[in-house]
């Protein structure tokens, strides 16, 4: 007989009963812990089901067109899709690495590279690992849907630029926004890997041009697969934008300033607006609207040329002998000296015990004011500015739009320097020197110019005072007006002194600008100019380096002009750097083909320069949006 | 005791919630598989109910008093063959925790648990005085604890910790000494602390119970299980989403929605209404084997029977606890409901414990 029987065989009634009650008890508890999350939290985590289930995709806004002044289309869109690689199942990816880099042609360290930085991302973020899918590659895609069902395409809206760098520099480009604006934007405004303006128009007019990006709702599975879509919300695609440019003048300004370092900017006097502008070397804004590598932004950033400054706006320098022009309107507005005033240039002249030569050694004779601005008597100026002073200068230099923004409808404007006594002496801890005024009176020494503010200050000279804001944008609303009176009698002498520069014989510009007018029979064209050629470093200092050497510190050749010499409709400033011909020799000549086009097109004849050598460039521009327009058929 | 005439009678209310419960299992098990690799589920699961009856209505009819006399056997078998699991065993989703006979794997630690009730039925009856002593609360602790250690080393920490509530419950039946309970209680905190530090959980073990304690700290790593059964069971709201419309369930989000966290699936589609239901069901089952042990014929029985119920309890518990929440992640299914081929046949091997102590008492 088993020893487990035989005890005590009472069954303990009580205690057991104390067990039903605190089974009872137990499960009571269960039920107020079900209570409290199936009703009293009821909503809250009605809503974090709500989250895991539905993923919202934006469908990205085509951001607005950018056209010319007459409808062109210079910057389109076109469709194009991404590769994305899900992150869900990363042992799935380590084992698929191998195929998915040979199918998509992209290297093995690239895309560890590309794993490894999104390691502290979401996973559910996927990875853009081809932001330019080719067919081949959605080919591939396609066909690998069973084995590779971690990459995935994604429809885009990409920025499709003119080709041969027309434009760049005013156009900008696109970009990721930056941690920078997101952090102003206050989060509501961007979300990471929006795609905004970073430079140019595209920055300025960004609000323009950015629509709304849609909503694709989405029901998806634990592991982030979609199994449905729920709606969609359309995306609203951004406002287009017409500038003032004309592309076909554009066009020439780009062509004449090929090879070369440089900028033109051409404006209409009578409301600022800019016709065209240029700025070489440039690049090719394509490049960023897909993604820029590191190298090739580096190469970008420390080229030595530096083509992403846009010098039309940006290029800060001593305007040389255009800054005569100025000074003419201060003597002549001032009376300092007297108008009638004129000096014997023997080729140099001493001034506070310096000697300082005339450009033209064997010198001009008897000089009036008329016949200094048309061949440039440095003589004359330096005399005048002595006589004027440095105050008289900087204010009239200042007044007239020197030195400061002009206000253009671009970003990184730079504002340029007239110098002052108060300027010089915060800057240098010194008083100023007289002898610098006897530079200044030449346009040299601590005088910082752009070649916008030139051409604004030019032209709102030959407008007799009136001083337009330049824009790009054709529905600028309300252009600043600046008004400095300037008198009728000023503008006729220094307006007569520019065109006898380019139509008078021994004008700066003459032999090398009236020509190309004359031929082009454009002779009743009034084309009035003037020329300045700036040392980029000191004669003594050019005179210590080696002739190798002297090559890199050329000249800064500049030529401002407009036509026609009354109630002028086009100005052009036209700066090419580096160069070891004199202005007349470079510029010049560049913003006479310009004018000579300008007017070929006003009168409606062929624009010579165009069809000649830019012929196939043309076309090509032509193709491309008929091409946009057909891939976006597609 | 041969000469005494066999009865057999099964105790239908028993059953009857038994079956409600597979059965409400089975449908949420088909609801959370259907549309996907795993559908077909319920059938399997079906299987084993059907397994698991046969090997109840067995059960049912050894005299468990012939199982009673042979305890040290039973415990040394047991004892062994959970050593030889854990040398010679296969290895399932990181743990030697069965042991292959004629193609069948069978999971040891599920037998260990119905012999480990007989053994502690046997030792609580041998105890003749209202009060166990301090040398037979020592007793109880090696016989649970080399098992359990066995078991804990596989790793299978759910399965060890289950072996508890039979000696917790039977002690407490048996009568302990207040005094005897808090050291017990003091002694438990002790191994706890020194388990936690010292080496005796897995990483992932330790993992769960630190995610236990802030599940939101890491929604897509460790808390990822308990903050998506909390989001399934509080989206259910009262009524529910519906029959196969939970989202958390259908789209994948609740862990093992099928098994572990069918009560998470059930909450979310059948709302607080639903485990109002299911909780009473619960209810009723532990009740109605309090109501067997009552009514057994000696204390071996009512150990017996109150083996059982110590464990489901514990399961209900422990399971409906990791549901909301309140309790850690440690692989304990709910019984009956749950999908699992060795979960459910021990369910109603134990079933058939209880049956057989209630025929017994029909015919002394």
């Amino acid at each position: 007989m088993a020893n487990w029987i035989g005890g005590d065989q009472k069954i303990p009634q009580g205690r057991l009963i104390l067990v039903s009650y605190l089974v009872v008890l137990g499960v009571l508890l269960l039920l107020v812990g079900f209570w409290k999350l199936q009703i009293v939290q009821s909503g809250h985590f009605a809503d974090l089901a709500e989250k895991n289930r539905v993923r919202s995709i934006p469908i990205i806004a085509p951001r607005g067109k950018i056209l010319d002044r007459y409808g062109r289309v210079l910057v389109d869109n076109y469709p194009s899709f991404s590769i994305l690689l899900l992150r869900d199942e990363p042992a799935q990816i380590k084992k698929d690495l191998p195929q998915i880099t040979a199918g998509l042609g992209i290297t093995a360290a690239d895309l560890q590279q590309q794993l490894v930085e999104a390691r502290g991302e979401p996973k559910f973020q996927p990875l853009i690992v081809k932001p330019e899918a080719t067919d081949a590659d959605l080919a591939f895609v396609e066909s690998h849907r069973l084995d590779l069902p971690e990459l995935e395409l994604m429809l885009v809206q990409r920025r499709k630029y003119p080709p041969n760098d027309f434009l760049a520099n005013v156009i900008g480009y696109v970009g990721e926004v930056s941690p920078e604006q997101l952090a102003q934007s206050g989060g509501s405004r961007y979300k990471p890997g929006d795609i905004v303006g970073k430079a140019g128009l595209e920055r300025e007019y960004n609000d323009i041009l950015t629509g709304t990006d849609g909503m694709r709702r989405m029901v998806v599975n634990s592991i982030g697969k979609p199994v449905r879509t729920l709606d969609d919300t359309e995306p609203i695609p951004g406002k287009p934008i017409q500038l003032t440019i004309d592309a076909d003048m554009q066009q020439v300004a780009e062509q004449e300033l090929d090879g070369k370092i440089g900028a033109i900017v051409a404006m209409n006097p009578q409301n600022g607006e800019i016709l065209a502008m240029v700025s070489r070397p440039a690049f090719d804004p394509n490049d960023f609207s897909i993604r820029i590598s590191a190298k090739e932004w580096g190469a970008l950033n420390s080229d030595p040329a530096k083509p992403l400054l846009n010098r039309a706006i940006q290029a800060q320098l001593a305007p040389g002998s255009v800054f005569k022009i100025l000074e003419s309107v201060a003597m002549l507005e001032s009376g300092v000296p007297p108008p009638s005033y004129h000096v014997f240039c023997p080729g140099y002249g001493v001034f506070y015990g310096q000697v300082r030569h005339d450009w033209y050694a064997k010198g001009h004779g008897e000089v009036s004011l008329h016949n200094a601005i048309v061949h440039s008597c440095d003589i004359f100026f330096y005399n005048v500015g002595i006589r004027l002073g440095l105050d008289r200068l900087s204010y009239y230099a200042t007044s007239l739009g020197l030195g400061k923004l002009t206000g253009i409808d671009l970003p990184a404007e730079e504002p340029g320097l007239v110098p002052s006594e108060e300027w010089e002496e915060r800057v240098y801890h010194h008083k100023w020197y007289p002898g610098s005024t006897v530079s200044l009176a030449i346009g040299q020494g601590p005088i910082d110019v752009t070649p916008i503010q030139l051409v604004r200050s030019i032209s709102g000279i030959a407008m007799g005072g009136v001083f337009y804001q330049p824009h790009l944008l054709k529905d600028f609303t309300d252009p600043k007006v600046v008004h400095f009176p300037i008198s009728d009698k000023t503008v006729v002498e220094v307006v007569d002194g520019m065109y006898g520069v380019v139509n008078e014989d021994g004008g700066t510009g003459h032999a090398l600008g009236y020509p190309i007018l004359a031929q082009a029979k454009l002779q009743n064209v009034e084309f009035c100019g003037k020329t300045g050629t700036a040392q980029t470093i000191s004669a003594k200092g050019l005179l210590r380096l080696s002739a190798a050497e002297r090559r890199h510190f050329g000249y800064n050749t500049w030529f401002v002009g407009f036509a026609p010499k009354h109630n002028p409709e086009v100005a052009v400033a036209v700066l090419v750097q580096d160069t070891h011909l004199e202005a007349g020799g470079v510029a010049a000549p560049l913003a006479a083909r310009f004018m000579k086009a300008y007017f070929q097109k006003k009168l409606g004849q062929p624009i010579q320069e165009l069809e000649a050598h830019a012929a196939p460039q043309k076309a090509s521009l032509e193709v491309t949006s008929a091409k946009t327009a057909s891939e976006a058929h597609n | 005791m041969a000469e005494r005439p066999r009865g057999f009678e099964l105790d239908w209310w028993l059953l009857a919630i038994v079956m409600l419960i597979c059965l409400v299992g089975l449908l949420e098990i088909y609801s959370s598989t259907h549309n996907g690799s795993l559908h077909g589920m319920q059938w399997k699961q079906l299987i084993w109910i059907g397994i698991g009856f046969a090997g109840m209505l067995a059960i049912s009819r050894i005299d468990y008093t012939s199982m009673l006399d042979q305890t040290p056997l039973l415990y040394i078998l047991s004892v062994g063959a959970l050593a030889v699991a854990l040398v010679i065993g296969s290895k399932h989703f990181g743990a030697r925790r069965w042991i292959e006979i004629w193609g069948v794997n069978l999971q040891v630690s599920e037998i260990v648990k119905l012999i480990i009730i007989i053994v502690l039925a046997r030792y609580f009856s041998e105890v003749r005085t209202d009060r166990l002593t301090f040398k037979d609360l020592a007793k109880i602790a090696l016989l649970v604890g080399v098992p359990a250690g066995l078991i804990l080393l596989q790793p299978d920490l759910g399965t060890a910790l289950m072996l508890v509530p039979v000696a917790v419950v039977g002690a407490f039946l048996a009568g302990i000494d207040w005094k005897h309970a808090a050291g017990v209680l003091a002694l438990g905190a002790v191994v706890a602390v020194v388990g936690w530090n010292g080496h005796f959980l897995k990483a992932y073990q330790k993992q769960r119970l630190a995610t236990f304690l802030n599940p939101e700290e890491s929604p897509r790593g460790a808390g990822y299980q308990i903050l998506q059964s909390e989001i399934a069971v509080g989206s259910g709201g009262f009524w529910g989403k519906g029959f196969g419309k939970g989202s958390q369930n259908q789209l994948g989000f609740v862990p093992v929605r099928y098994s572990d966290f069918i009560l998470a699936a059930l909450a979310e589609e059948q709302g607080f209404f639903g485990v109002l239901i299911m909780m009473l069901l619960y209810l009723a089952l532990l009740l109605r084997l309090i109501d067997n042990a009552q009514k057994a014929n000696d204390r071996a029985g009512m150990f017996l029977v109150m083996g059982v119920a110590g464990i489901f309890a514990f399961q209900v518990f422990v399971n409906a606890g990791m549901v909301i929440g309140d309790m850690p992640v440690t692989g304990i299914p709910l019984p009956f409901m749950s999908y699992g081929g060795s979960s459910t046949i021990f369910g109603f091997f134990a079933l058939g414990l209880v049956m057989n102590v209630r025929t017994k008492r029909f015919v002394s």
